[in-house]
C-alpha cells in the first residue's frame, strides 16, 4: 500500500476511535447521577410504580451499552429523545438551531479567513515594521480580551452609539440573507477578532519562515517585485500550515460560539446548551455537547488530513 | 530567584505587567478594608449614579458597584489561583510520573489525556456541570480536571526532553528512587517553561471562570464576581447615551468587570512573554 494511504486510513481510524470513546463518555455521564432520568424527571415523591411505569417507557430497563447503541443509531438520523423540560422531540428543537449556529460560525469565516490571510501576508511583507508591530500588539490584545468584553464593546459602538446593527441578534425562519447577515454582523465580527489574531500571527510565521530560504532569495535577485515573490514563490510552500490553522480556528469558533450567543441572545444551539444545563435538561444536553464535540473533532481531523495530504514527502515516495 | 537580578534589564512591558498584576494582588489581600461596603448587601437605591457615597454607582439590587469589583478581585482571582495550582499539582504529578516511568502507564495515561483534550473544555464542563449542579466546589474540580490536562502534555514533554540526559541515566544506575529522581533532577530543570505555563493556564482559567460565571452556571449570587456582575450590568448597556456624563456610565457598568478581566490577562502575558524570553535564552 502506499505510505500515504496508510497514513490517511490510521488517521481516519483514529478520528472515528475519538468520535465513538467521546459519544460514550457524553452518553454515560448520566450514569454517573444518583438515580436516573425517571428519578430526576418525577422528583422526590415519586411512587415506585410510576417510576417503574417510566423507566418502562423510555427503555430505562434495558443495560447501558444498548441503550447506548439505540441512542447513537437515533443520533445518526436525528432524532435525540424528548427533551425533559417540554416533552418535544429534541430533533425538531434542535435541527433549527444548529442551522443558525452554523451560519453564524460560517458568517465568522468568510470575514476572518480573507482578512486574516491579508494582514498576515501584509505584515510578513512589511516585517518589522511600525505596520507590523502594530498589527502584532493589536492581536495580542485581542487574544487575551474575555468574548462578552469585544462583544460589548461593539454593541455600545456600532449599536447603540451608530445604531448601525442591531444590538440582539434575533433571526427567524424565513428572513432574506441580506436581514439574516444584517441582524447576525456584530456576533460575527467579534467571533472574526477573536479568531483573527491567531490565524493572522500563524501566516506571518509560516510565509516569514520561508522567506529565508535560498530559492526566495534567488527569486529577489532576479529582480522580482515583493508581491509577486510572496505570492508566487512563498505562498504554495506555505499553504500547508496555513489551511491547518484555519481549520483548527475553524473548530474553535463552534466553541467560542457558546458565549458569543449568549451576549447577542441569538437563537442557536449554543444557546440552548447554556439553557438547558441551567434547567438540567439532560437528554437536549447530551445531544447539544454531541454535536458540538462531533463538529470539533471532525474540524481536526480535516485539519490533520490535509497537513497529510500536502506533505510532499508522503505524496511522493521514493 | 534567578529573575529578580533580571528585572533590572527587564523591557517596559514586563514591568508593567509587573506592577498591574501586584495592583490587583493587594486589592484581593485587602478586599476587607479597601470596599467602602459590603458585597452582598443592599446600600443605596437601585442603580444610583457616579457620585459619593458610591463613586460607581449601584446595581440592580442597591449593591454598591465599587465594593463590587473590590471583592470581586478577591472571588474570581482567588478561586482562579485556586483552581490553577490544583490543576498544576494534578498535571506536573501525573506528567512527571508518566514520563519517568513511561511504559504502560506513560501510554494509558497519554490516551486518556487525548480523549478529554479532543473535545472543547467548555463543551465538557457544561456537561458536567449539568450532573453536578453549580457549585464552587464543583466549578474548582471540574476545571482543574479538564486543564490539568494541557499541563499533563507540557510537562510530559518537558520532562521527556530531561530524561534523555546523561546525569540522569547517572541517577538512575545509582539507584536513586523515583521521586527522588523526579524532585532532585526533573523539576529543578522544568521549572522555567512550567512557571511560564502556569501564568498562561491562570489566563485560561480566569476567563474560563468568568465564561462560565457569566452564562450563569459559575460562582453563584450574591458572591461578587467579576463574569457574573457582566452578565448582571448587561441589559443597562442599549441605554446608554455618550451625550451626557451620567447616561454615558450606564454603557460602562458592563465593560468595567470585563475589562478588569482584560487588563489582567494582558498584564499576566506581557510577563509571560518577558519569562519566554529569558528562559530561550534569546538575546537582543
Amino acid at each position: 500500500m502506499a505510505p500515504i494511504l496508510k497514513v490517511l486510513l490510521r488517521r481516519l481510524a483514529l478520528g472515528a476511535l475519538t468520535l465513538l470513546i467521546v459519544s460514550a463518555m457524553i452518553f454515560l455521564a448520566v450514569e454517573l447521577l444518583p438515580g436516573d432520568i425517571a428519578t430526576e424527571t418525577l422528583g422526590q415523591s415519586a411512587t415506585p410504580e410510576s417510576l417503574a411505569a417510566l423507566r418502562e417507557k423510555l427503555g430505562l430497563n434495558q443495560p447501558a451499552a444498548l441503550r447506548y447503541l439505540a441512542w447513537v443509531a437515533g443520533a445518526l438520523q436525528g432524532d435525540f429523545g424528548m427533551s425533559l423540560a417540554n416533552q418535544r422531540p429534541i430533533g425538531e428543537l434542535i435541527a433549527v438551531r444548529a442551522f443558525n449556529t452554523f451560519f453564524l460560525a460560517g458568517h465568522a469565516a468568510v470575514i476572518a479567513v480573507p482578512l486574516s490571510l491579508f494582514l498576515g501576508l501584509l505584515a510578513a511583507l512589511y516585517r518589522d515594521s511600525i505596520l507590523d508591530k502594530l498589527i502584532s500588539t493589536t492581536t495580542l490584545a485581542t487574544i487575551s480580551f474575555p468574548e462578552y468584553f469585544v462583544a460589548y464593546i461593539l454593541i455600545l459602538l456600532f449599536a447603540v452609539q451608530l445604531g448601525w446593527f442591531p444590538s440582539l441578534a434575533s433571526v427567524e425562519p424565513g428572513m432574506t440573507l441580506a436581514a439574516r447577515l444584517h441582524a447576525t454582523f456584530l456576533p460575527a465580527l467579534t467571533m472574526t477578532l477573536i479568531v483573527t489574531a491567531h490565524m493572522m500571527r500563524m501566516t506571518r510565521a509560516a510565509i516569514v519562515n520561508l522567506l529565508a530560504l535560498p530559492y526566495i532569495e534567488m527569486a529577489r535577485l532576479k529582480g522580482m517585485r515583493r508581491w509577486r515573490v510572496i505570492a508566487v514563490h512563498a505562498l504554495p510552500n506555505a499553504l500547508a500550515p496555513i489551511v491547518n490553522v484555519i481549520a483548527l480556528n475553524l473548530a474553535y469558533l463552534i466553541v467560542g460560539v457558546v458565549l458569543v450567543e449568549v451576549v447577542f441572545v441569538y437563537p442557536g444551539l449554543g444557546q440552548l446548551l447554556v439553557d438547558s444545563v441551567a434547567k438540567r435538561d439532560f437528554p437536549v444536553v447530551q445531544a447539544a455537547c454531541l454535536i458540538f464535540a462531533a463538529t470539533y473533532i471532525l474540524l481536526n481531523l480535516a485539519a490533520d488530513l490535509i497537513a497529510i495530504l500536502s506533505n510532499p514527502r508522503l505524496l511522493h515516495p521514493r | 530567584m534567578p529573575w529578580l537580578t533580571h528585572l533590572r534589564s527587564a523591557p517596559i512591558s514586563a514591568r508593567l505587567g509587573l506592577a498591574i498584576i501586584l495592583a490587583y494582588a493587594l486589592v484581593a489581600v485587602f478586599a476587607p478594608w479597601l470596599a467602602p461596603f459590603s458585597e452582598a448587601d443592599a446600600v443605596g437605591a437601585q442603580y444610583a449614579p457616579w457620585a459619593a457615597p458610591h463613586y460607581l454607582g449601584t446595581d440592580a439590587l442597591g449593591r454598591d458597584v465599587m465594593s463590587r469589583m473590590i471583592w470581586g478581585a478577591r472571588n474570581t482571582v482567588g478561586i482562579a489561583l485556586v483552581t490553577t495550582a490544583l490543576a498544576f499539582l494534578l498535571g506536573t504529578t501525573a506528567g512527571l510520573m508518566a514520563a519517568t516511568l513511561g511504559g504502560l502507564a506513560d501510554t494509558l495515561s497519554s490516551r486518556l489525556v487525548d480523549v478529554l483534550m479532543a473535545v472543547p473544555s467548555l463543551i465538557f464542563a457544561l456537561l458536567i456541570l449539568t450532573l453536578t449542579g453549580t457549585s464552587v466546589i464543583a466549578l474548582i474540580l471540574v476545571i482543574a480536571v479538564l486543564d490539568s490536562t494541557r499541563v499533563f502534555r507540557l510537562s510530559r514533554a518537558v520532562a521527556q526532553g530531561i530524561l534523555t540526559m546523561d546525569y540522569i541515566e547517572v541517577a538512575r544506575m545509582r539507584g536513586e528512587g523515583l521521586f527522588w529522581l523526579i524532585r532532585r533532577e526533573v523539576l529543578p530543570n522544568a521549572t522555567a517553561p512550567l512557571i511560564a505555563e502556569f501564568g498562561l493556564r491562570f489566563c485560561f482559567v480566569l476567563l474560563f471562570i468568568s465564561a462560565l460565571s457569566f452564562l450563569g452556571l459559575g460562582l453563584q449570587p450574591p458572591t461578587a464576581d467579576w463574569g457574573s456582575m457582566v452578565r448582571e450590568s448587561a441589559k443597562l448597556i442599549a441605554f446608554a447615551n455618550f451625550s451626557t456624563w451620567q447616561t454615558a456610565t450606564f454603557g460602562l457598568a458592563p465593560l468595567l468587570p470585563a475589562g478588569a478581566i482584560a487588563v489582567l490577562t494582558v498584564a499576566v502575558n506581557l510577563v509571560v512573554d518577558w519569562l519566554l524570553h529569558l528562559s530561550s535564552g534569546l538575546k537582543d
